[in-house]
């Protein structure tokens, strides 16, 4: 046996991902975002989370997955890696479970169009249900972000 | 026990005595012969010992110990405090003080003061002074308490002289009764009475002590009085409770008998006015030396009246950050409230506004400190700064109450010191220059603080030679600052400014123009990232004057707010020259650039919307257009904006580190509904 992770499940596009819980701050409904110009598309704009302003990115977006419309299952949330503090909007977020750090596998080549190194790997919970384990500190890499600009200029 | 729990109440209190122990000093510096302020000093020190030492820095414990005891003598009247005891005791805190910075940089707080501790030892010995026989002082200092006889060379030259010049020079020695109540009223009383009939050179044990009923039944007196010994005895009987009063008239003899006078003859035979220098200082020293002791405890209960607590400047901001989103709430309830049109709610609503609205001053003054905190370093920096330069200066404070907010508080110190330092070493001529001039030989530097509306300002102006325009133009043009054609067109205040300029801040360049202007460009962007100006006013031969205006705090700031389609934006109203509405018709195209016509000049005309990539504002539809007219620098430019909704103060939030450098985005706050606008970078639009 492995150590016990608690993870946050959210669904994105269909497929089941997981954050550690210890690096989720709170998850919030849709909220008014106020769009900041010159920034990659999937940078939402910023909203203001009781009194502090964050930026919100749509995971979808920056997976490069097609955006779709908010919805009420939707939601954002505010994680804190790195002394970062970012909301990711996602399409629901309704659960957490343990698992055992053991059944999380390094993730297969190709993976949904996903670059594989924004995963950690992917958990196998009971028969059917694959979880897939972010590495936020990829994914909110900003030199990643400056090259995408430098793209798109 | 875990000392690292207490480190940062230490390394806090540690700075506060340090402050104390400097400024105190200073105060002794310009009042060497009040004992009270030695007593502060005393106290601080011993403080910041026990602190040290329970802390387990023990070389900066050791150091304290070694001043302390040059205090203690000077307390207790063994020592007069001189130049090189200053000087000495100046270079301890120093020392002290780069120990504790080592301390907050994680260090171990150990340094090699060795010079110091021997200077402070030669000091407690009393062989530091060449011409003072070695021992003597020690026997001033170790002997001490009750033994009357003991006299230092001043206090024995005062008598010596005094009884040259044929005056009547006593030794009493006054009893009072067992059974004595009020012991020291009683030698108050005796004290008061020979003050009226001469001058008390010295008392034995210190008046002090007396004061504090620190005597067993008799003490001793020196005094050159005015009047004969059967007048002093019957003055001294009459004070009731005292026993007797033993009174003998001192001639040369039983001066040297008392074994204090031995070198006598070599000060004596120094010059009159020498003496008569003495004297004058044995005259203030006993005029002082009683009134400290009363004075002394009200002082010190004065010294902590403000009560304080400590609190992390992070915590406020959470503070801040939850009040806001009150507020947002607030008129939330006040929007609803409004509709539901129910008369208990809407009082209710009212009264909460009310409520809330003074408690959003409380916050906001929570970050307010009195910039005396940052004021309170430069007494010190320019007594250093004259001795260097061999200038004498008198540096005036006031309003050091003044409150700013604590981020300014932590910018401003270092564009103070370029600025003092600038008047040191360049407004005020040295001295001789300066008698030449026909002014006193001390210039006066005066740095103050006021409030004026929402702004603070703080002036450093001195009484120095002031700006010489022509070799500022001069140089200007040389180092390409500006243009000859330009420095034609200069006004007066304008010429003043290019000291600020860039091109003005390198050593070589500046040597020739009276060094006006080292690093004052550094001031100058400073003060403008904390949102504020520099200005300066100068007459040549009569000073120069450097005003800096700031805003109260960084955290709320005026601004406009304007509608772009459905976005809002604000732009700081510090930039804003004035607002306005132009025609389609007026508006030209130059090379393609767009431009109007402002007050007889051409400028630019700049859309906000495809600057920030806003779609939503279809501007080509417009046949008016609202337009914000924005400067900086001596650059002027015009905005257009869809819509302008008012002025607002706005409290300044960042984007955070994940979105930086936004381009013409300076950070954002939020609106009373909740909503986040953008506030626009009004630099970045003018190019």
């Amino acid at each position: 046996m492995g150590e016990e992770l608690k993870v946050i499940v959210f669904g994105l596009a269909n497929e089941e991902y997981g954050i550690e819980v210890e690096k989720v701050r709170t998850i919030e409904r849709m909220m008014p975002i106020t769009r900041v110009p010159k920034t990659p598309a999937f940078i939402k704009g910023v909203i203001n989370l009781r009194g502090v302003v964050l930026p919100v990115i749509d995971l979808r977006g920056r997976f490069g997955l097609e955006e779709s419309e908010a919805t009420d299952s939707s939601r954002i949330i505010i994680v804190a890696v790195n002394d970062l503090e970012v909301g990711f909007i996602v399409d629901s977020a309704n659960d957490v479970i343990d698992i055992d750090s053991d059944s999380i596998d390094t993730p297969p080549e190709v993976i949904g169009g996903i670059k594989a190194k924004y995963l950690h790997g992917v958990a196998k919970i009971g028969d059917s249900r694959l979880l897939i384990m972010l590495n936020l500190s990829e994914v909110l890499n900003k030199s990643e972000i400056i090259q995408l600009e430098q793209q798109e200029v | 026990m875990d000392m690292n729990a207490y480190l940062s109440m230490f390394i806090d209190e540690s700075n506060d005595h340090l402050q104390s122990l400097n400024e105190n000093l200073l105060k002794l510096e310009s009042a060497p012969e009040d004992i009270s302020i030695v007593q502060i000093i005393f106290r601080s020190a011993h403080t910041l010992k026990g602190m040290s030492a329970t802390m387990g820095f023990e070389d900066l414990a050791s150091l304290t110990h070694e001043m302390e005891n040059v205090l203690d003598l000077v307390r207790n009247n063994k020592l007069k405090m001189d130049n090189f005891i200053f000087d000495t005791l100046f270079k301890g805190l120093d020392a002290l003080e780069s120990m504790v910075q080592d301390i907050i940089g994680g260090g171990t707080g150990k340094a090699d003061v060795t010079a110091i501790v021997a200077s402070l030892k030669a000091i407690v010995k009393g062989d530091y002074k060449k011409d003072a026989p070695s021992g003597k002082a020690t026997s001033t200092s170790s002997a001490g308490s009750n033994d009357g006889s003991v006299l230092d060379q001043f206090q024995s030259s005062i008598l010596l002289q005094s009884i040259e010049a044929g005056m009547a020079v006593f030794h009493i020695v006054v009893t009072v009764r067992e059974d004595c109540v009020l012991k020291a009223a009683r030698a108050y009383m005796v004290f008061d009475f020979l003050e009226h009939s001469g001058e008390i050179v010295k008392s034995s044990p210190s008046v002090q002590e007396i004061e504090q009923e620190k005597f067993d039944r008799s003490f001793t007196v020196f005094t050159i009085a005015s009047i004969s010994e059967d007048e002093l005895r019957k003055g001294i009987e009459s004070v009731s409770e005292i026993e007797s009063a033993v009174i003998t008239q001192l001639d040369r003899e039983s001066l040297e008998q008392l074994g204090v006078a031995s070198q006598g003859e070599p000060t004596a035979s120094a010059s009159f006015a020498a003496a008569q220098a003495v004297v004058d200082t044995g005259r203030s020293q006993t005029a002082a030396a009683s009134a400290p002791a009363a004075q002394a405890a009200p002082a010190a209960a004065g010294a902590n009246v403000s009560r304080t607590i400590r609190v992390d400047i992070d915590r406020l901001d959470t503070l801040m950050n939850l009040f806001s989103e009150l507020l947002i709430d607030r008129v939330r309830l006040e929007q609803l409230a409004s509709e539901v049109r129910r008369n208990d709610l809407t009082e209710t609503v009212e009264h909460m506004s009310r409520v809330s609205s003074d408690l959003q001053n409380i916050v906001l003054k929570l970050r307010m400190v009195p910039v005396e905190s940052v004021f309170n370093r430069f007494p010190r920096m320019v007594r250093d700064l004259a001795k260097s330069l061999d200038k004498k200066v008198d540096l005036i404070l006031s309003g050091a109450e003044t409150e700013l907010d604590r981020t300014v508080i932590d910018e401003i110190g270092d564009p103070l010191v370029h600025l003092l330092r600038n008047s040191l070493d360049h407004g005020i001529e040295p001295i001789a220059d300066r008698i030449a001039a026909g002014k006193s030989e001390t210039g006066t530097v005066h740095l103050r603080a006021y409030h004026s509306g929402n702004h603070v300002f703080i002036e450093v102006e001195e009484d120095g030679r002031g700006i010489n325009r022509e070799k500022v133009k001069q140089i200007a043009i040389k180092n390409g600052v500006v243009t000859a054609e330009e420095a034609k067109r200069l006004t007066d205040s304008e010429v003043n400014m290019l000291i600020f300029a860039a091109g003005f801040s390198t050593a070589d360049k500046i040597s020739d123009i009276s060094g006006r202007g080292v690093g004052l460009d550094v001031v100058k962007s400073k003060i403008s990232s904390l949102g504020g100006h520099v200005t300066v006013e100068s007459k040549e031969g009569k000073g120069t004057k450097f005003s800096i205006q700031l805003p109260l705090t960084l955290s709320i700031i005026s601004a406009m707010l304007v509608k772009l389609g459905s976005e809002k934006y604000a732009i700081p109203l510090s930039s804003i020259v004035e607002t306005g509405i132009v025609p389609r018709e007026q508006i030209r195209k130059i090379h393609g650039n767009r431009m109007i016509d402002y007050r007889g000049s051409v400028i630019p005309l700049i859309s906000l919307a495809q600057v920030l990539a806003c779609t939503s504002f279809p501007e080509e539809e417009e046949q008016e257009t609202e337009i914000v007219v924005i400067r900086k620098g001596d650059k002027i430019g015009a905005v257009t904006v869809d819509e302008f909704i008012g002025q607002s103060e706005i409290v300044l939030k960042t984007l955070g580190k994940y979105l930086t450098n936004i381009e013409a985005v300076s950070g954002a706050t939020i609106l009373g509904d909740g909503q986040v606008a953008l506030i626009v970078d009004p630099n970045a639009l003018i190019k």
